[in-house]
């Protein structure tokens, strides 16, 4: 337990190197394409597109939440998947980073978390420049904003204590399970079906269900997800007490994700 | 007062085996042995108890063959990989310079990866902007600084990470053979930096393969052989004791080669590196000598060499040449002659004997040479030739260029206020 409070305290000095890093993240990402900065609003613009077809009009909202709207439809879906690529773009990135960025590790003296860090973080930038897309939607097909919309950087932090432990877990184990990263573009394809993104959790056969309740109850995405629909879409409040609870295990994951990742500091050098 | 303290410290490196490389997470999960197959299989010692102290504002020289350990130490101690056992203790900033240019991102500028590599080797932003004019004059770069590094070319990309290290101002500079990739005119300015650093009073390490700068900018050197420490001491001394290792370790391996019985098939002869001939003349051995017969590697310009060479014809011969030649390390011939050249006339050979050569005074300048010594026919068919098989340095304190140091003398009119050099 100290030792993970001295990481922490080690990392803060590293504040700078983090920020650059992510800004030279950004900054390499777009270099060469004609549009730049302006693919972090296109690509959540487009893939909404490619939902709102599909679920908007092709299969049909049922659900009376959306009043047959497939307007309504497609913001509702654009609240759960923009945190979502957030949080799947991280993970999946973290799963490489420590071999991309092998002979930092092997050469230079700095503590490897911060390269999950970048990861998180430059992935975090993008979701916030996909943000004013979502209130300026919310605006024309939604309800307008409520006060509520005031709450969402705690649901933020939530999201982002647990991207980060699952991050930070997921980027260690893979240097010794190489697999891991087919494993886990699966796992995020199911993951993502088994939160409510594109249905509510309002859904009859979701209602009908206290299996499904259950299970879906126990998937600590569901409550971050949920934040995002409660602040957005639906205009009230947070459930304090699933989003405390979940607010823990994210806590829990991150103590998990660093102190494992901690463990096999060592090996880094040799393995990656 | 040390400014590092190396106490007893060994580093073993965890191997994983073939197997465990092929291990996947499934299967690992599926078996319930994640935690065992996290552990490894083999350790690999690459130090062994190393206790090292190396005084403030001295430059301490690490040297050794491949694999013994030089580069495990510098990391040690650059705290990169830690040590199993044992303790490191540094005085003050330190900066590694293992691989120039690492973290360098293609995709973005030279000034923009000046800010980001400067700030992980622990410069703060305002420190690197102070500086970042005479990184980039140092680096040459002028016109290239706002070009993408991917469009660097490998020496520009060297130069930038030694002008970004080297601004780090660190109290204890460690250098792991990064100057072996520089072009001519950088490598001077590189040691020229590196002086400077020795007369502000800062601590350097210098792990290298090229003697000669070890033997001429180290104070103490330090022999690493399979993880230990061979030998500490006084340069010129511990490069003669690892020189004649080498030799010894070469001659072994000749000896080794020279049980196999000879292979004549054409196609092979030519491929056979260093050594070719069918060896009706053979020289079994080759040794270099001081004036008084001791065996020695490491010479002074001003000192006689004697090369002394063991030969055997396996039956008489009428028609044979010996010869000699001295290659620099960039592989120019800096003499060569043989018996034909000086008109020696072969009248017979047959049997074991042993042929000399006495270099009065070898009047080399500072360097790593190489030797070839061959016996051949007049007209050239090789009986045995040996090609760069013996290497040897000039070591002094002069440092004169070119290649000879050719015997002079300077005179100056009364007029002329110059002190003679101070004598060693």
């Amino acid at each position: 337990m100290a030792r993970f409070f001295r990481n922490l305290k080690e990392l803060y000095k590293y504040r700078v190197l983090i920020q650059n890093l992510v800004g030279r993240e950004l900054k390499a990402r777009y270099r060469g394409t004609v549009l730049g900065f302006l693919w972090s609003f296109f690509n959540p613009l487009l893939l909404m597109i490619v939902y709102t077809v599909v679920f908007g009009f092709i299969i049909r909202p049922r659900d009376p939440a959306f009043n047959q709207s497939p307007w309504l439809y497609a913001l509702f879906l654009f609240c759960g998947i923009l945190p979502w690529v957030w949080f799947s773009s991280s993970s999946l990135e973290s799963a490489n980073v420590l071999m991309i960025h092998g002979n930092l590790i092997k050469k230079i003296l700095f503590p490897a978390e911060i390269l999950p860090i970048v990861t998180v973080t430059s992935n975090f930038v993008h979701f916030s420049f996909g943000l004013p897309i979502l209130l300026v939607f919310i605006l024309i097909f939604g309800k307008g904003y409520t006060a509520y919309i005031l709450l969402l950087p705690l649901v933020i932090l939530v999201q982002y204590v647990f991207t980060l432990g699952f991050s930070l877990l997921i980027a260690s184990l893979t240097v010794h399970f190489r697999d891991i990263k087919d494993i886990l573009s699966n796992w995020l394809t199911f993951w993502f079906f088994a939160t409510p993104i594109v249905y509510p959790m309002s859904f009859e056969t979701i209602r009908s269900s206290s299996l499904l309740q259950t299970f879906l109850n126990l998937n600590p995405m569901t409550h971050i997800m949920q934040g995002y629909q409660n602040c957005l879409f639906f205009g009230s409040m947070l459930r304090w007490k699933r989003l405390g609870v979940t607010f823990l295990v994210a806590l829990i994951l991150f103590f998990i994700g660093s102190t494992v990742f901690d463990r096999l500091r060592d090996s880094f050098p040799e393995e990656v | 007062m040390y400014a590092i303290e190396v106490d007893h410290v060994s580093r073993i490196y965890q191997k994983y085996s073939a197997r465990h490389r092929f291990q996947t997470f499934k299967s690992a999960l599926v078996k319930g042995d994640l935690f065992r197959a996290l552990r490894p299989d083999e350790l690999v010692t690459a130090l062994e108890n190393i206790s090292l102290n190396v005084e403030k504002g001295k430059t301490f020289g690490v040297i050794g063959e491949n694999g013994s350990g030089k580069s495990t130490l510098l990391k040690v101690i650059a705290g990169i990989a830690k040590p199993t056992r044992g303790k490191v203790r540094t005085e003050g900033k330190v900066s590694a310079l293992i691989e120039l240019g690492a973290g360098f991102h293609p995709e973005i500028s030279g000034r923009e990866n000046i800010y980001i590599n400067g700030i992980m080797l622990g410069l703060s932003k305002k420190e690197i902007s102070a500086k970042f004019d005479e990184i980039v004059a140092f680096a040459e770069l002028e016109d290239f600084i706002d070009a993408p590094v991917k469009t660097y070319s490998s020496g520009m990309y060297m130069r930038l990470g030694f002008a970004i290290a080297i601004n780090v101002n660190p109290d204890i500079l460690l250098i792991d053979e990064v100057l072996a990739v520089g072009d001519a005119s950088f490598v001077p300015k590189c040691l020229d930096r590196i002086d400077d650093f020795r007369r502000r009073q800062k601590t350097i390490l210098f792990v290298s393969h090229d003697l000669t700068t070890v033997a001429k900018i180290c104070d103490d050197v330090a022999w690493l052989k399979g993880g230990r420490v061979q030998a500490v001491g006084e340069p010129k001394r511990i490069v003669d004791a690892y020189l004649q290792d080498v030799a010894e370790k070469q001659e072994k391996d000749f000896e080794k080669r020279r049980q196999e019985p000879a292979r004549v098939k054409e196609e092979d002869r030519d491929r056979r590196e260093n050594r070719w001939g069918k060896r009706e003349i053979e020289i079994s051995r080759v040794s270099l000598k001081s004036l008084e017969g001791k065996g020695k590697n490491v010479f002074s310009p001003d000192e006689a060499m004697v090369i002394e060479m063991d030969v055997a014809a396996l039956s008489r011969q009428q028609d044979f040449v010996f010869g000699l030649g001295i290659f620099n390390s960039q592989g120019i011939s800096c003499y060569g002659t043989n018996t034909n050249l000086e008109d020696y006339e072969p009248i017979s050979i047959e049997g074991e004997g042993k042929v000399v050569c006495r270099i009065e005074r070898l009047g080399l300048v500072n360097g790593t040479y190489y030797l070839d010594v061959a016996a051949h026919k007049k007209d050239g068919y090789p009986y045995d030739y040996h090609r760069n098989l013996y290497s040897f340095l000039v070591s002094s304190s002069w440092k004169d260029e070119g290649i000879a140091r050719l015997l002079h003398r300077w005179e100056f009119s009364a007029n002329i206020k110059i002190n003679p050099p101070k004598k060693e």
